[in-house]
């Protein structure tokens, strides 16, 4: 039932991605201060943003989850959170990288939006072995679902606090997106904005549908009552 | 009194009075405290400390020690059945997220009742640091009480109970702890007492509290569910 509108999604994902690719590469102007590299800025921004509003996306399923205590509102959650994980460490890396290219190290304490992004993940991190810590399925899903409500109030306080450790000491180096962009790389960085939340909706889609698929088929098996696995030949030479 | 009020009573009540006749939590709490001191002494190799320094090494150790406790905060509910019978009382069940946070905050207050002037008698060059302190330190309880209490009691009901305080724990503490250090640290400066941006980070400890301690109160039934 998850894998409905499956295709259209993930055709509309490709074209939006090759338009912003081709935008990136032949349309928006090379930055004057840093040249080529500044082309990961469209990629390692919208990483970011899109894992954060993941983060948003899963912390409203556990709450859908626990007012109606329906287990379909915590496997959105589930796998929404399960998603921006994996588009956070692309975003911790893109960042290293760009960190790398324009500072020269790796890893920049400085920088309070990478750091807030570290911590963030880190929390999130542990979502998987707090989760699959507790036996019982309900209470499971329960628990898993006051952890991600819990994380969705720290992210904006974590970035707070992250923020004002490091405000008045250092400057921020980039400007924001909206802050003084030039309008070609506006309309680029929009674009890639669009296309990385398609590809968060397809991969979340893709990954519910395939899990529902698992579990149909794991009810399959064990309504036929077969053993599970390749067909044995056990089984057949007492037939014949 | 109202009910829950009773019930609020009651629990607190209880809980200090099996800590007091065990004494499980809080003396290991205290050991461990000035042990960890030790071990920063040679682990820096500073005799004297100020400043940020000062300021790290007393919160790693206070937060490390709460863990301890935080750790065995719901123990006891979960081996002699005190989770049935709360579910069984005709009581508010967020009452026991409240009780257990008001024990956890006398646990920590007691613990760095202990703590605090051994490190200043350790490393301190003088006490002047340590009214202010009591501020940091009372809002810090209150957060990391409101976070402990919460993770506490969903991680002893699973497999990995030890495990799963530290593990989500820390990070979740981390906004607590770069606001509590960086209120700590103009507090330790050899020049003497300074206060600079303290009411900023206080207000960042504030607000940390007020956010946790009011998600917890909302979520808690959810956890007592069966």
């Amino acid at each position: 039932m998850y894998g409905k509108g499956l295709r259209p999604l993930s055709i509309a994902t490709v074209v939006m991605w090759a338009i912003t690719l081709s935008l990136v590469f032949f349309y928006a102007p090379i930055e004057a201060d840093q040249g080529f590299l500044q082309k990961i800025f469209y990629l390692h921004v919208p990483l970011a943003i899109i894992a954060l509003c993941g983060y948003v996306i899963g912390g409203i399923f556990a709450i859908l989850h626990l007012r109606k205590d329906d287990p379909r509102w915590d496997a959105y959650s589930y796998v929404s959170i399960h998603i921006s994980v994996i588009f956070t460490v692309g975003g911790l890396l893109t960042g290293a990288i760009w960190a790398k290219g324009s500072w020269g190290h790796w890893w920049v304490w400085n920088e309070p939006t990478l750091v807030s992004f570290l911590i963030v993940f880190l929390l999130y991190a542990t979502y998987y072995p707090f989760r699959y810590a507790i036996e019982d399925r309900q209470r499971q899903a329960r628990y898993a679902s006051v952890f991600a409500i819990t994380a969705g109030a720290f992210v904006p306080l974590n970035f707070l606090a992250v923020r004002a450790s490091a405000s008045l000491v250092h400057p921020r180096v980039f400007a924001t997106a909206e802050g003084g962009l030039p309008t070609s790389m506006l309309v680029t960085f929009l674009c890639a904005l669009v296309s990385m939340g398609l590809l968060w909706a397809t991969l979340v889609k893709f990954e519910l549908s395939a899990k529902s698929a698992q579990g149909q088929l794991k009810r399959l098996r064990r309504a036929l009552d077969a053993p599970v696995g390749p067909p044995s030949s056990r089984i057949a030479p007492e037939v014949q | 009194m109202t009910p829950s009020r009773t019930a609020f009573a009651a629990i607190l009540a209880k809980d200090l009075r099996a800590e007091l006749r065990t004494l499980q939590s809080l003396p290991a709490m205290a050991l461990f405290a000035v042990s960890s001191y030790v071990i920063f002494r040679f682990g820096l190799n500073h005799s004297h400390l100020s400043g940020a320094l000062a300021s790290g090494v007393l919160w790693v150790t206070l937060l490390f020690a709460a863990v301890l406790g935080i750790n065995r905060l719901f123990v006891a509910e979960r081996e002699e059945g005190g989770f049935d019978a709360i579910r069984l009382a005709p009581i508010d069940r967020s009452v026991l997220f409240t009780a257990k946070v008001a024990a956890l905050i006398i646990y920590l207050a007691l613990l760095e009742l202990i703590a605090v002037p051994i490190f200043a008698l350790f490393f301190l060059n003088s006490a002047a640091s340590l009214p202010p302190l009591i501020i940091v330190l009372v809002l810090a309880d209150i957060g990391l009480a409101a976070t402990g209490t919460l993770i506490s009691s969903m991680a002893v009901n699973s497999r990995a109970r030890d495990l799963l305080v530290p593990l989500v724990l820390l990070p979740l503490v981390i906004p607590l702890m770069i606001a509590a250090t960086a209120a700590t640290e103009p507090l330790m400066l050899l020049g003497g007492v300074s206060y600079h941006r303290f009411g900023t980070w206080l207000m960042v400890l504030g607000l940390y509290d007020l956010i946790f301690a009011l998600l917890g109160y909302a979520v808690f039934d959810f956890l007592l569910e069966d």
